[in-house]
């Protein structure tokens, strides 16, 4: 079986994190329980058509895949993979609103279009003239991670040698109001993000983003870092976690001293924290702990983002102050895990070893 | 890992019946289930038909002893029906002896639902429950939890009209790695007024009974359906001594990188997923007894479909059908529900008439079959192409 590298990132999220240049030099503070992404120069990416026309999602799936490829020195890729826990809403909803508002007359297409959840893939496809593989997985906090073990099984058997793996998720206004009433999203009138994860209140801060980086059998000058493996459960009692890790861990010939870091996705939720708390301070006590979700909020594929961090850690070697939830920081960092889940569920392990 | 993929067990509603015997009678009788919309009110039922599924969401309900509270779309109620029946056909008592996971593609999810309440739920507390089902995820988790697999792989695939056969492709392959034992495939998609609304747009919804290929082909009917299928590796097929109805023996997943709606004229992306599943079965197009095409008598897939067909094929174009006239088009749960139809149509030796079909395309001479046709069959290969250049195609063997 064939290695997995990661050899290239691409992320738009709520952080100016589309320079591949820079680790989160600048952080931006939000007050808002639902935040947006710091948007690069679409333009400076896209034809000023595509730029006008794309639904916000698309956009930011395409650019954000642009800077992977572009990283990775490709100019197409062997298959598309994307994940997105809930399509392109803002064209959904937008599509909804002018059914009931209208009663079903005067509708054109275009909202209709942009609202499938394949629509990012698609695009993406279409611009680089990729023919080959093009799956979209839709499964809430595990999408990016299916996408992810998708192009595993590809490049370990060597039916693929690059493969665009990504996620994607856009926020709508609809979306906010009503996830607001049932309190996923928190209550708070103004918020304190930097320091949410310690809010002790219900519900997280909403926010959307793309992240992609193309995996490969091949390393390159541009590697960052070996992709070891993936696991992906629908559920896992609170209990069970540490008994999933160890095995995740064991059928990998690592042991809990080998992991240097751990990448947990707290988002500050008082009634789903616990799942990374057990971790933080049962397990992982004695580990570097990183967290993210106080810089670029909650959305489905949201540890895409963590994998990136996961990534750019162990190319640079380095771990900025803003992701540190203690300060037990290893001399070099050689093996980072990533843990996420989302209300309880859809929980993912992502296992990554420096190159 | 396993050398081959073992499908035992299937499960399917359709406007064309409740269960898989249902479902093989209308076929071979020649009884479609397209007809007026009825459960939707939309402006559009005068000048639209549908393939809907005679039972109400209660009737769902009931069947499936669900709680009065709970907040399952219709397309999680079909889904978790069809799935059930397929875990029961393969006899699986006891679902954590394997390691099992559950793909399953949906469209629509919980549009149902989010299109009726979108302001209510502003204003009323009552029907909120179902704003967390909108996702398609949600009802993977529902389905998931009644078939009783936990802790394990579980995904929601959505690309369109190619969901499930995408979900036959992902399941076929996780269990050739070795990564699972038993994966339940399949896709499930209500009718909406969100789809109705949306492909009207794109104009492309016959007013009367869909015609796949035919010359004068006005459109497609949209269909609800959820059609599931088991899926086992060659250990549990032996420990177990199942009974195998047939195996996933090639796949190949496209894209046509055209357009966001339309195919190629050519059907450059469904030729290659033709060409790349009989790589991957190691069979040759002479080899293929019968195709069962997406056909969805719209203008640009059956001339791009057919274009594909001519040009994998050659000459020698094996006898294919669409089964679209007797379903409507069933969106993510399409490749489901025709992988079904093409294991019964290699379990029983037939092949499925085309109906509606009067008059042969101008673009090119192949024309469907339009009775039924016995015959013996060793292979059917099934098409599925979908919005966003997804083409897929799956090939279903009777033997490994």
């Amino acid at each position: 079986m064939k290695k997995v590298f990661i050899n290239s990132i691409g992320a738009i999220t709520s952080q100016k994190t589309f320079d591949n240049s820079e680790f989160l030099n600048e952080i931006v503070n939000y007050s808002t329980t639902n935040i947006s992404v710091v948007n690069p120069n679409y333009k400076a990416y896209l034809d000023a058509g595509s730029a006008r026309r794309m639904a916000k999602g698309i956009k930011m799936g395409v650019v954000a895949s642009k800077v992977a490829l572009e990283e990775a020195g490709l100019e197409s890729v062997d298959a598309v993979i994307t994940g997105s826990g809930m399509g392109c809403v803002i064209e959904s909803e937008r599509f909804v609103a002018k059914i009931i508002d209208n009663n079903e007359e005067f509708l054109t297409p275009t909202s209709f279009i942009q609202s499938t959840h394949n629509t990012v893939g698609g695009q993406i496809a279409l611009g680089i003239q990729c023919k080959g593989y093009n799956f979209t997985y839709v499964h809430s906090s595990s999408s990016f991670e299916t996408a992810l073990l998708d192009a595993q099984l590809q490049l370990e058997l060597d039916e693929a040698t690059n493969i665009l793996v990504g996620g994607v998720d856009e926020l709508g206004p609809h979306m906010i109001k009503v996830h607001g009433l049932i309190d996923h999203i928190k209550q708070e009138q103004t918020i304190d993000n930097l320091n949410i994860l310690s809010s002790k209140t219900v519900g997280a801060v909403f926010s959307e983003g793309a992240s992609f980086i193309v995996l490969s059998n091949a390393k390159q000058e541009s590697t960052y870092a070996e992709l070891i493996d993936v696991a992906i459960y629908n559920t896992l009692g609170l209990t069970r976690v540490e008994t999933k890790l160890y095995e995740f861990l064991k059928q990998n010939n690592y042991t809990v001293n080998d992991i240097d870091a751990v990448v947990l996705g707290n988002n500050g939720d008082v009634n789903f924290d616990e799942y990374f708390n057990k971790l933080s301070e049962g397990v992982f006590a004695n580990t570097q702990q990183v967290v993210y979700k106080h810089l670029i909020g909650e959305y489905k594929t949201a540890s895409a983002f963590g994998v990136w961090l996961g990534a750019k850690m162990l190319k640079t070697q380095q771990m900025p102050d803003c992701i540190k939830l203690n300060d037990k920081a290893p001399s070099a960092l050689n093996t980072i895990l990533i843990y996420n889940q989302y209300r309880g569920d859809n929980h993912t392990f992502v296992m990554l070893r420096k190159c | 890992m396993s050398k081959s993929v073992a499908i035992t067990g299937m499960g399917i509603i359709s406007a064309i019946g409740n269960n898989v015997e249902e479902n093989y009678l209308s076929l071979i009788n020649g009884k479609k289930g397209i007809s007026k919309i009825s459960k939707i009110d939309t402006i559009h039922k005068d000048c639209i038909m549908v393939g809907e599924i005679a039972y109400t969401n209660a009737d769902l309900e009931k069947s499936l002893d669900l709680p009065a509270d709970h907040n399952y779309s219709r397309s999680s109620l079909l889904g978790a029906f069809a799935a059930k029946q397929a875990v029961e056909n393969a006899g699986i008592t006891n679902m954590a002896k394997y390691r099992s996971g559950l793909i399953s593609a949906s469209t629509v999810g919980g549009m149902d639902m989010t299109e009726k309440y979108f302001y209510d739920y502003i204003e009323n507390p009552t029907n909120r429950k179902y704003i967390d089902g909108h996702h398609l995820g949600d009802g993977t988790q529902k389905i998931a939890k009644l078939l009783g697999i936990e802790e394990s792989f579980v995904s929601t695939i959505s690309t369109a009209c190619s969901s499930a056969a995408n979900a036959i492709i992902i399941g076929s392959r996780l269990i050739k790695s070795g990564k699972l034992d038993r994966v339940v495939v399949g896709g499930t998609d209500c009718l909406s007024k969100f789809t109705i609304n949306g492909f009207k747009t794109l104009m492309i919804l016959s007013d009367t009974y869909n015609t796949p290929f035919d010359d004068a082909r006005k459109g497609l009917n949209l269909g609800e359906a959820a059609a599931y299928l088991v899926l086992e590796s060659d250990e549990i097929v032996k420990a177990e001594n199942r009974k195998v109805l047939a195996y996933v023996k090639g796949y190949g997943n496209t894209n046509d990188a055209f357009h966001q709606t339309a195919s190629s004229e050519n059907g450059d992306g469904a030729t290659a997923a033709m060409e790349k599943t009989l790589r991957v079965a190691n069979l040759a197009p002479k080899d293929v007894d019968y195709i069962n095409a997406h056909g969805t008598a719209t203008p640009n897939n059956d001339l791009s479909e057919g274009r594909a067909i001519i040009r994998v094929f050659g000459e020698e174009v094996p006898p294919f059908s669409s089964t679209k006239a007797y379903t409507g088009h069933t969106l993510a749960a399409a490749g489901g529900v025709e992988a079904i139809y093409a294991v019964l149509a290699l379990q029983n030796n037939v092949i499925f008439p085309n109906l509606n079909f009067k008059n042969k395309m101008k673009e090119f001479s192949i024309t469907p079959e339009t009775s039924l046709i016995k015959k013996e069959l060793n292979t059917v290969l099934s098409n599925s192409l979908g919005f966003g250049g997804n083409c897929t195609s799956v090939l279903f063997s009777k033997k490994p």
